[in-house]
């Protein structure tokens, strides 16, 4: 049998999600109308047969940690392995945040160390897709590799966001490329990572004696071991469905694509469950008075008003007249009567009242943050309060916690944001 | 002050009224509302109140209704102290028998009360749709004074009150005369078969009936004793039902939930419905979904029509397809152009392309697995 030990990435903030990741790190966002990002990469493990894992956590975990707890959804409550919550702790010589992704697994060798593994998987937290781990390792150890990178091709022009391989014949990387200007190939890095332990171990030593390493395994560790030929590193093709959520743009992208009839991404595959913690909630009712079409209405949902290429994530209640389009409504928010909402993206436990309309007027900027809010997405942070009768239009952001109080007026021209003042 | 009480679920009925929907399993077991199975309720009811020892009581084809409760986790009841446990009649060294009825069935069991540290017991039975807090129900009990109390209920004319026991109080609320089944009942205060008892007085009256070929808890154990005893009338007056009761209740329990204020009693009030997770993806209804006045599961995929229906899990409804005032069963397929009114589909009922399944006068009933 071989021994893997996964360690997953989940400390991370993912500013880019804006006020999504206000209250909870980007792991535990919610996903696809009754998940939460790590819910694919923990559940892609236990389909794997890999039952020892390490989550690492930094960046505010409460959610993240209650959500997977003792890791029962996923069978990970288990005498032998299972699921371990590895937070930065307190040591003998000093005490220290993780600096950066390499150094959290160095951190935690002895985790590694004590599970007996030969192989370590580097896993993000954030990402969602759908993969069969075993496929990677056969590979890995079918070269005969010391480490082993998941890969994907991208188009050309969208190469200079990733991390780009170059290989040669036989699938050895040969040169690195970290967001290239001019990239060499199209095989892009999905932050996936096969090591043997003790190559790992070894690179992960010398690398925390490293001052001027940031400690981060694509920014660092992965250019170094292909610069000076320290080990044998090959790219693995992946062909199936991969995502990084990592902007509000793509995160809303990916959940409306799973309303299509046949999304990329196969939630119903019975051979390929997604496991997550939810809640226990009745089936979701659809009303006479509603309208329902192209969407996903996720389990104690009412619904009496119009919905349209729209995830409704668990116990969201749509009122009569209201009409909800290409958005996405997270876990128990409130949509009042003859609301609108277009183009939105509401966080977990809002309510709307009603006459609200989200989403009208013209293409203008963010004011806050253009490069966080874009795409004519209007985003709400969780916990909000939006008072009756506003108008609110595209590129908007309302923080989190926001109550009546602090809308000045009733209409937040597009590219507008409201924050909740203390 | 916290009451301990040990809980029974009678859980071993054939439910012959419910055929075929019974022949592949006990009538406690069978699906209802989209995701739950009847005892769910009761179970939920238990946990919900703080009874974190329940016995099940198994006879009849118990297979699904022991995959459905496992271990008892979905209830919080997979525990070291107490937990869930599944009754079954078994071999013993006094020889075999099957539950001779209710009072047998408990008798058989002795060894869970006697060992137990509860001091009460509440017997429900898993057949029973409501929500209820069964704390008033002890408050009550011991204001009082009672050594019985059974919860009645006034029942208006949508039940049939010749399928009931029909009960007589004083002003006091002291059970004077019950009446099993009367043929023309003159009243309608109906007994809703839950009995809550100081164990050790069920332990004597067992130990005082059963060995005597006394077998039912009502009839043989309850009844003769009205006078020594003082058994109490509990009223409760939000909504019941008993799924047992024939295959027209079980269809009209399920339109019921499609109302708002049932969904909000049996649903939101008083704790939560829990009940076997099942690891499926967002229900999910494509452009060409019509959905109107239903309730849809986990794991759907919809492009048909769907009106007044309840669609459990996993279930498939076909563009063109037409379902209404039907309860779907999980897993069933309805295909491209299909029909299908006024029915109960069984679980993993295929209805082929075009074809036409309508229930008339009565409700239609298709067993599990069949293909039209």
């Amino acid at each position: 049998m071989r021994k893997v030990t996964a360690m997953i990435l989940a400390g991370g903030q993912g500013t880019r999600l804006g006020v999504l990741t206000e209250k909870i790190a980007k792991p535990a966002v919610p996903f696809g109308g009754k998940y939460r990002l790590i819910d694919f990469t923990l559940s892609n493990c236990v389909n794997s047969g890999i039952y020892k894992i390490g989550v690492l956590t930094q960046y505010k975990p409460h959610v993240l940690t209650k959500h997977i707890g003792i890791g029962k959804p996923w069978d990970l409550d288990r005498k032998d392995g299972g699921v371990t919550i590895l937070p930065p702790y307190v040591g003998n010589e000093e005490s220290e945040w993780y600096k950066g992704t390499a150094n959290a697994v160095y951190q935690n060798l002895e985790f590694i160390e004590e599970n007996g593994a030969d192989y370590v998987l580097i896993l993000s937290g954030d990402h969602v897709y759908a993969m069969d781990y075993n496929d990677l390792l056969d590979f890995h150890i079918l070269k005969g590799a010391d480490g082993t990178i998941a890969c994907m091709e991208v188009p050309l022009e969208e190469a200079s966001r990733f991390g780009i391989m170059v290989t040669d014949l036989d699938g050895r990387i040969v040169e690195f490329q970290e967001k290239p200007e001019k990239p060499r190939s199209n095989l892009a890095s999905l932050g996936i990572y096969i090591f043997n332990y003790d190559f790992l171990k070894k690179i992960l030593e010398e690398d925390e004696r490293n001052e001027k390493s940031s400690h981060d395994f694509g920014k660092d560790i992965i250019p170094r071991i292909v610069k000076e030929t320290l080990g044998k590193l090959y790219a693995f093709k992946f062909e199936g469905y991969w995502k990084d959520v990592g902007t509000i743009k793509s995160y809303w992208e990916s959940n409306l694509e799973l309303t299509s009839p046949l999304p990329p991404l196969n939630l119903h595959d019975p051979n390929w469950k997604f496991f997550t913690h939810t809640e226990e909630m009745p089936p979701s009712y659809v009303s006479p008075t509603a309208e329902v079409m192209n969407s996903i209405i996720s389990e104690g949902c009412e619904v009496y008003g119009k919905v349209e290429n729209s995830v409704l994530f668990q116990g969201v209640i749509v009122e009569e007249g209201s009409h909800i389009v290409n958005s996405i409504v997270m876990t128990r928010t409130f949509i009042g009567r003859n609301s609108s909402l277009e183009n939105a993206v509401v966080a977990e436990n809002v309510i709307i009242g009603k006459n609200v309309r989200i989403g009208v007027g013209e293409d203008r900027k963010n004011k806050y943050d253009p490069k966080v809010y874009s795409g004519l997405i209007t985003v709400i942070g969780m916990d909000s309060v939006i008072p009756d009768d506003v108008t609110i239009g595209k590129n908007c952001v309302i923080g989190v916690d926001v109550d009546p109080n602090d809308f000045e007026s009733r209409t937040l021209e597009s590219g507008g944001y409201i924050f909740h003042r203390r | 002050m916290r009451v301990k009480v040990l809980g029974l679920i009678l859980a071993g009925g054939r439910g012959e009224a419910l055929w075929p929907l019974t022949k592949v399993r006990a009538s406690a077991a069978i699906p209802i509302f989209g995701k739950y199975r009847a005892i769910d309720f009761t179970l939920s009811n238990m946990v919900n109140s703080g009874i974190y020892k329940v016995g099940v009581l198994t006879q009849y084809n118990p297979r699904s209704l022991m995959d459905h409760l496992g271990s008892g986790k979905e209830w919080d009841l997979d525990r070291k102290h107490g937990g869930l446990f599944i009754l079954q009649p078994y071999v013993s060294s006094q020889g075999e028998f099957w539950y001779r009825g209710t009072a047998d069935a408990i008798y058989q069991n002795m060894t869970l009360l006697r060992r137990g540290e509860e001091d009460f017991v509440l017997i429900g039975s898993g057949d029973h749709i409501y929500k209820i807090d069964f704390t008033d129900l002890y408050q009550y009990h011991f204001k009082k004074g009672a050594d019985v109390t059974l919860i009645v209920k006034k029942l208006d004319e949508s039940y049939d009150l010749t399928k009931y026991g029909i009960v007589s109080v004083n002003e006091n609320m002291r059970i004077l005369e019950i009446e099993e089944k009367p043929e023309e009942p003159k009243r309608d205060l109906a007994f809703l078969g839950i009995y809550f008892i100081n164990k050790y007085l069920l332990m004597d009256l067992l130990y005082a009936s059963v060995p005597q070929k006394g077998y039912d808890l009502l009839l043989d154990v309850i009844l003769p004793n009205l006078d020594r005893l003082k058994v109490y009338a509990y009223v409760f007056d939000g909504y019941w039902r008993n799924v047992k009761k024939g295959i027209d209740e079980y269809y009209r329990i399920n339109m019921d939930i499609l109302k708002q204020e049932v969904r909000r009693e049996l649903f939101y009030e008083k704790g939560k419905v829990f009940t076997k997770l099942k690891d499926l993806s967002p229900p999910k209804l494509t452009g060409t979904a019509t959905v109107s006045n239903s309730l849809i599961s986990d794991g759907c995929i919809i492009a048909g029509s769907v009106r007044n229906s309840v669609i459990f899990r996993n279930v498939r409804i076909k563009a063109g397809a037409i379902v209404e005032n039907s309860v779907i069963m999980q897993g069933s397929v309805i295909e491209e152009g299909a029909v299908v009114k006024n029915a109960i589909l069984d679980k993993e009922v295929v209805v082929r392309e075009g074809r036409e399944v309508t229930g008339e006068k009565e409700i239609l009933v298709l067993e599990k697995r069949s293909v039209v």
